[in-house]
């Protein structure tokens, strides 16, 4: 198969899968118990000091 | 100071420049040459009239675990400077096309004048505050000194030598004609080894963290940074004629070409004037108003949906032509996905001040702030709405672009840069306050009126510009002639000059009044802003 066909039908299908998933376990792992708490101390870091 | 190395290789690279513009293949190709030879040049010699014959001090070593502020400094200094230069030229060019006359060959005409304003202001205006505000933000986040030393240094000014190289490029005709990526093959090799050594000083800043979070700003900072190298790399691939000559042919060819360029135009959008610039939206919004930011998890949503989609909405600059169908609806459908993550975005942003609203009325700096924000949530939804095949059929190829890209660079990137600058002058200089917070009320409202002026011109003029291309009478013939819908533009083009020219007006005041701060003067302005009489309430 040419390159280009193969790529393409590799980005289309399995890649386009691949960064999908990756995406909605960023979204899912935002939501799990105890990020709010961790969240909110993240938010804090800028302003510990000068 | 000794900087025996830096002397040395700065030395060396004089003579290869020499070298190159004595064996050089072609005249421009020799005339960049002695500028980079005159430029390298006095470098050496600057660093020679430093060297200190006296034997090391024992505290110089202590200095090394304090925050490497000084390389900011520099930074915020070039920042203003680029900013005036390249809001000059803008005006000038605005001037060109109003007056032809001004077109002066073959230094200074219009073509040349252009991609001159637009690296200006986007690299070397935008690239510099993105640079220096990164390495402010990083160090205070991750709570450790810039990594690697001196090269916090070979950054900034192996970056100004690229912004030299590129304008005086310009203005001398050499160019690969791809559009904000117009310097040639060699001035893009050095720019990949400044930005790869740019990587290794924010990433090793991160590694030697001594915070275990790393705060979302960063996140920002380092998408820009590796989505950046790898758009300049790609969109750059080419083979030059010869390795002493200016001209160089592209990888690509055909409509392969034209969306390489648009992946990398519209990410140069996506990652270097909105993802570097949120990242100062997420450190310095929070900072002037001592809240902060309203959502940390939406900010992370924000980052990664901004990240994936980004990437595919270049091909919208390619309606109606040669690229396939598809590849132009998935450009369309990305852009229009992006208005939420950009919008969700700017309702974090605007949301930090929730509870500290007053500061809107009483700090002109966080006035700039909000005002910049809104003008990222402007901007970033007549993107999605241009990329609308429909609209774009109208809106391609007329002044409304031009309008758009000004609400968002003059609006969100300028303002939120200048809220940036205003904020970080006293801490640098360790100055109590501005000169004058008064002052910077004038900056906001020169600013803003001449935004709005330029940007409604603007959308008068493409609207009508797409109306007159395509109005046919009933014979089916066109109705105008192109040379008229040019003709019709010159009131607008007027205008347009009038809010370029308020814009810069701005610029020369904030340039004033950082100086002054540097220079540790304090204007006398009472109390007049900082207890602004409460409006009388409601009966």
């Amino acid at each position: 198969m040419e390159t280009y066909t193969a790529m393409r039908h590799f980005a289309d299908s399995w890649g386009l899968l691949a960064m999908t998933l990756f995406f909605l376990g960023v979204v899912l792992f935002i939501f799990r118990p105890g990020a709010k708490k961790a969240a909110a101390q993240a938010s804090a870091i800028p302003l510990k000091e000068d | 100071m000794k900087h025996t190395v830096e002397m040395v290789v700065l030395a060396v690279g004089a003579f290869l420049a020499l070298v190159g513009a004595g064996f050089a293949q072609d005249r421009l190709f020799g005339a960049h040459m002695w500028i980079l030879f005159f430029m390298l040049l006095g470098g050496t010699l600057v660093l020679m009239r430093r060297v200190d014959f006296r034997p090391a001090v024992a505290g110089h070593r202590a200095l090394q675990t304090e925050y490497f502020d000084e390389v900011v400094k520099y930074g915020v200094i070039a920042t203003v400077f680029w900013g005036v230069v390249g809001f000059l030229v803008g005006v000038v060019v605005a001037l060109q096309l109003a007056f032809p006359d001004l077109n002066v060959e073959p230094w200074f005409n219009f073509g040349r004048m252009r991609p001159l304003h637009t690296s200006a202001v986007i690299f070397a205006f935008g690239g510099n505050a993105l640079i220096a505000t990164s390495f402010y933000v990083v160090q205070r986040t991750s709570r450790a000194r810039l990594f690697g030393g001196d090269l916090g240094w070979f950054v900034f000014w192996g970056y100004q030598l690229f912004i030299v190289l590129a304008a005086t490029g310009y203005l001398l005709g050499i160019t690969q004609s791809r559009e904000y990526a117009e310097p040639e093959w060699y001035v893009d090799l050095w720019l990949t080894i400044v930005w790869v050594a740019y990587l290794v000083a924010f990433m090793g800043t991160i590694l030697k963290r001594k915070e275990p979070h790393i705060y979302v700003a960063n996140w920002f900072y380092l998408g820009f940074i590796v989505t950046i190298a790898m758009l300049h790399v790609v969109n750059n691939l080419a083979v030059p004629v010869s390795f002493l000559g200016s001209k160089s042919y592209s990888a690509f060819a055909g409509v392969q070409d034209a969306l390489t360029q648009w992946w990398y135009g519209h990410n140069a959008v996506g990652f270097f004037l909105t993802a570097g610039f949120l990242a100062m939206m997420y450190y310095f919004i929070p900072k002037q108003v001592n809240r902060p930011v309203y959502s940390y998890r939406l900010s992370i949503i924000h980052f990664w949906a901004l990240i994936f989609m980004y990437i595919w909405a270049g091909p919208h600059h390619l309606h109606y032509t040669a690229l396939p169908d598809w590849a132009q609806t998935l450009g369309m459908v990305f852009s229009v996905m992006l208005w939420m993550p950009s919008w969700g975005g700017m309702i974090n942003g605007l949301m930090t001040l929730s509870g500290a609203w007053d500061k809107v009325r009483t700090d002109p700096i966080v006035r700039m702030m909000v005002m910049a924000v809104a003008f990222y949530g402007m901007a970033t939804f007549e993107g999605p709405m241009m990329s609308i095949k429909a609209v774009n059929s109208l809106s391609h190829y007329t002044d409304w672009t031009i309008g758009h890209v000004h609400s968002g660079a003059l609006g969100w990137n300028g303002l939120i840069t200048f809220g940036a600058i205003y904020y970080l002058v006293p801490k640098l200089w360790n100055r109590e306050r501005l000169y004058s917070l008064q002052m910077v009320n004038w900056h906001f409202w020169l600013a803003t009126l001449g935004i709005v002026v330029y940007a409604a011109t603007m959308w008068v003029a493409g609207i009508q510009q797409g109306l007159m291309w395509r109005e046919y009478d009933d014979q089916g013939f066109l109705v105008y002639s192109f040379a008229e819908s040019v003709a019709a533009m010159f009131p607008y083009y007027i205008m347009r000059a009038a809010g370029g020219a308020l814009f810069l007006a701005g610029a020369l005041v904030m340039a004033f009044n950082v100086t002054m701060t540097i220079l540790g003067r304090v204007r006398d302005e009472g109390a007049a802003l900082d207890a602004a009489p409460l409006p009388a309430p409601a009966e």
